[in-house]
């Protein structure tokens, strides 16, 4: 195998322009790729961590049914305490499970006074909620990065649009699910920066300023927000909590409660799946690239030497052995490219973080892009690029060792 | 190693050929290219066909050398009957017993003088080192390209391409080199220089070779002439011996 690598190796320096020129071809492409994923990837991971770590948590457990409605955030759907205890109790026996936060979700009317408006209201507990959440503190631009009874935190745009400040009292006025209607006043403690999605314009009050306005006797919780220790856990943990919640049924012998995962609950996900998409068509058109320059070269090389190829063979070289000579030489070709991709393209990620590249992402401004590769995309690239390289060579190499000495010694 | 390798190839090797025919259709014409040829070839000769273009020289010497094979007739080369060698065991028997030169010398353009020589070692015999290193060297003082070891077919001159072919065609200890017109691309003194290297080869090393030309002049270097027309052996002349039509 030696042998053959130095020939092959002596081959490819044969013909050191367009060597280079094909390795050049497989170098950009996988330059292209690498940027590609690490950008779009870094893209789609800050996303999926704003989504997941200042709103939604990595999945949550509702009442069966209540997703149906969320939109209309029905205070008849919540988990009775008695649901909720149960739920607490084996969500605390689970070594996956970082925190958990519950909340209590209403609509209500929002007013300084002079002016009224709708909000939608997160009942929680700061501890948990904060923990559950941790980005959503970082979310707080204005007050303090805390939440005591009596206090509310609202979104940037109720804040803009009604000018209220930190400080300024306002009221809350709410339905609960007899029918009756109650008020409470709160003190704005601090101002929530938007995000695009929804949820993005909710506000958050103490879970028990929220059970007052809503008359309630006994906790109620429309929604456990829970954080895994290893996100990329989990669908894994979903399953096992689905199987361990799937035996509590209630009266109808129906299942009580619901697991979902951030991806059914935010419509980002379907942006994250583009990304994919996107992502595998791009290292489809990097295939393409290195199937049709290699093979375009492989299959030059082979007409340009018949002569020699009738001259080994003749010589008693077997027929493996001569297309092993040539895949070799694919191999290194797409080796090569790969290499120097993998190279150039880690360089131009490292300058891209050292330059810094921000973006907007629908109401959030000046996020920094901080484009990233994992090695393992790194060599899985690196891998589909030498295994396509020799797919590549593999038809010419075939042919050439399929040559009958005897005509390609007559070549001209 | 000449005279052990000497030894064992006088003792095993031999080319028989019996009503040996090769057709040969171009379209829809059908060519016979030979026509029942006949002839024995002794151990460690120095034979010559000679004949016009389109004799049939080549296609013997494809056909001796397992390039190809015949339409009839029965073909024995070194105690093997070819005909039914299938294409990987011809490769293998070629690696193993027959050496070629070739009219255009076919050196492996990215290898050394020293590397075409050491190719068939290493590709197809798989000797190792110390040995492979003794026999290039011995050749490489035989043909007198030692100084040359390192340099590349297109640094050294048609003449000297020869001589390194002849060294490839013999380092594997062949029973039998043949050599398709080795002189037609070299001037008429270093084509006599060639042939005067293939017979220091034959009495250093016992190898028989069997050359096809159609140059009248180089003709005499051969210790046997056979002589071909339109596919048929026409005669046999036998250096100091009397010629059989």
């Amino acid at each position: 195998m030696r042998n053959l690598s130095r020939i092959a190796i002596r081959n490819l320096s044969r013909y050191r322009r367009r060597t280079l020129l094909t390795a050049s071809l497989v170098t950009i492409g996988v330059v292209f790729v690498l940027l590609f994923i690490s950008i779009s990837g870094s893209f789609k991971n800050m996303m999926v961590g704003q989504m997941t770590d200042s709103m939604l948590g990595h999945l949550e457990v509702h009442r069966k049914g209540y997703l149906a409605s969320i939109d209309n955030l029905p205070l008849n759907l919540n988990l009775k305490l008695q649901a909720y205890r149960k739920l607490e109790e084996i969500l605390k026996q689970q070594p996956e499970v970082e925190s958990f936060s519950p909340r209590i979700k209403f609509g209500g009317m929002f007013s300084t006074f002079v002016e009224t408006t709708n909000i939608r209201l997160n009942g929680v507990y700061p501890d948990p909620e904060f923990k559950t959440l941790p980005l959503l503190t970082s979310r707080i631009t204005k007050g303090a990065k805390t939440l005591n009874r009596g206090e509310i935190l609202i979104p940037d745009l109720l804040s803009t649009g009604m000018k209220v400040n930190v400080g300024d009292t306002v009221v809350v006025i709410a339905t609960n699910k007899d029918g009756s209607v109650n008020g409470k006043q709160f003190k704005v403690s601090g101002v929530l920066e938007s995000i695009t999605g929804p949820g993005g314009r909710d506000g958050y009050i103490h879970f028990d300023d929220a059970m007052d306005v809503l008359r309630m006797e006994e906790m109620e919780v429309s929604e456990v927000a829970i954080r895994l220790k290893h996100f990329n856990r989990l669908h894994s943990f979903a399953e096992k909590l689905e199987s361990l919640l799937s035996g509590e049924v209630n009266k109808q012998g129906k299942p009580i409660y619901d697991v979902s995962t951030w991806e059914k609950l935010s419509p980002f996900y379907n942006i994250a799946r583009m990304i994919d998409v996107m992502a595998f068509f791009i290292k489809l058109m990097l295939i393409a690239v290195v199937l049709v320059s290699i093979m375009n070269v492989m299959i030059m090389a082979v007409y340009e030497r018949i002569r020699e190829i009738g001259t080994i063979a003749a010589i008693g070289t077997l027929p493996g052995k001569i297309l092993s000579m040539f895949v070799l030489e694919g191999l290194f070709l797409g080796t090569m490219g790969a290499l120097a991709g993998d190279l150039i393209g880690v360089i131009i990620i490292l300058i891209l973080n050292r330059v810094g590249i921000t973006f907007d992402f629908g109401r959030q401004t000046g996020l920094v892009l901080s484009a990233t590769i994992a090695p393992s995309d790194v060599l899985m690239i690196s891998v589909i690029v030498i295994f396509i390289s020799v797919i590549a060579s593999l038809q010419p190499a075939y042919k050439a060792s399929k040559m009958e000495p005897i005509k390609a010694l007559r070549h001209v | 190693m000449g005279l052990v390798v000497a030894e064992n190839i006088t003792k095993i090797y031999s080319v028989v050929a019996t009503k040996v025919s090769k057709d040969y259709t171009a379209g829809e014409i059908a060519i016979k290219a030979l026509n029942e040829v006949s002839f024995e070839i002794e151990p460690a000769s120095f034979v010559s066909f000679v004949g016009p273009s389109g004799s049939g020289k080549t296609t013997l010497l494809n056909l001796i050398g397992c390039l190809d094979k015949p339409t009839e007739g029965k073909l024995m080369v070194a105690d093997t009957d070819v005909l039914h060698l299938d294409r990987k065991q011809s490769a293998s028997f070629r690696g193993n017993n027959i050496g070629f030169i070739f009219q255009d010398f076919n050196l492996i353009p990215v290898l050394t003088v020293y590397e075409n020589i050491e190719y068939p070692l290493l590709m197809v015999q798989n000797i190792p080192g110390v040995e492979r290193k003794k026999r290039i060297l011995t050749l490489l003082e035989a043909v007198g390209m030692i100084e040359q070891k390192d340099k590349y077919p297109d640094q050294i001159s048609g003449g000297q391409k020869q001589r390194v072919a002849i060294a490839r065609a013999l380092v594997t200890n062949p029973k039998l080199v043949l050599a398709d017109e080795p002189t037609a691309n070299l001037d008429h003194k270093t084509a006599f220089l060639v042939l005067e290297s293939m017979k220091k080869m034959r009495n250093e090393f016992g190898t028989t070779f069997i050359f096809s030309t159609h140059d009248q002049k180089i003709v005499g270097e051969a210790e046997i002439i056979y002589s071909l027309e339109d596919g048929e052996l026409v005669g046999k002349q036998v250096k100091g011996g009397k010629a059989n039509a």
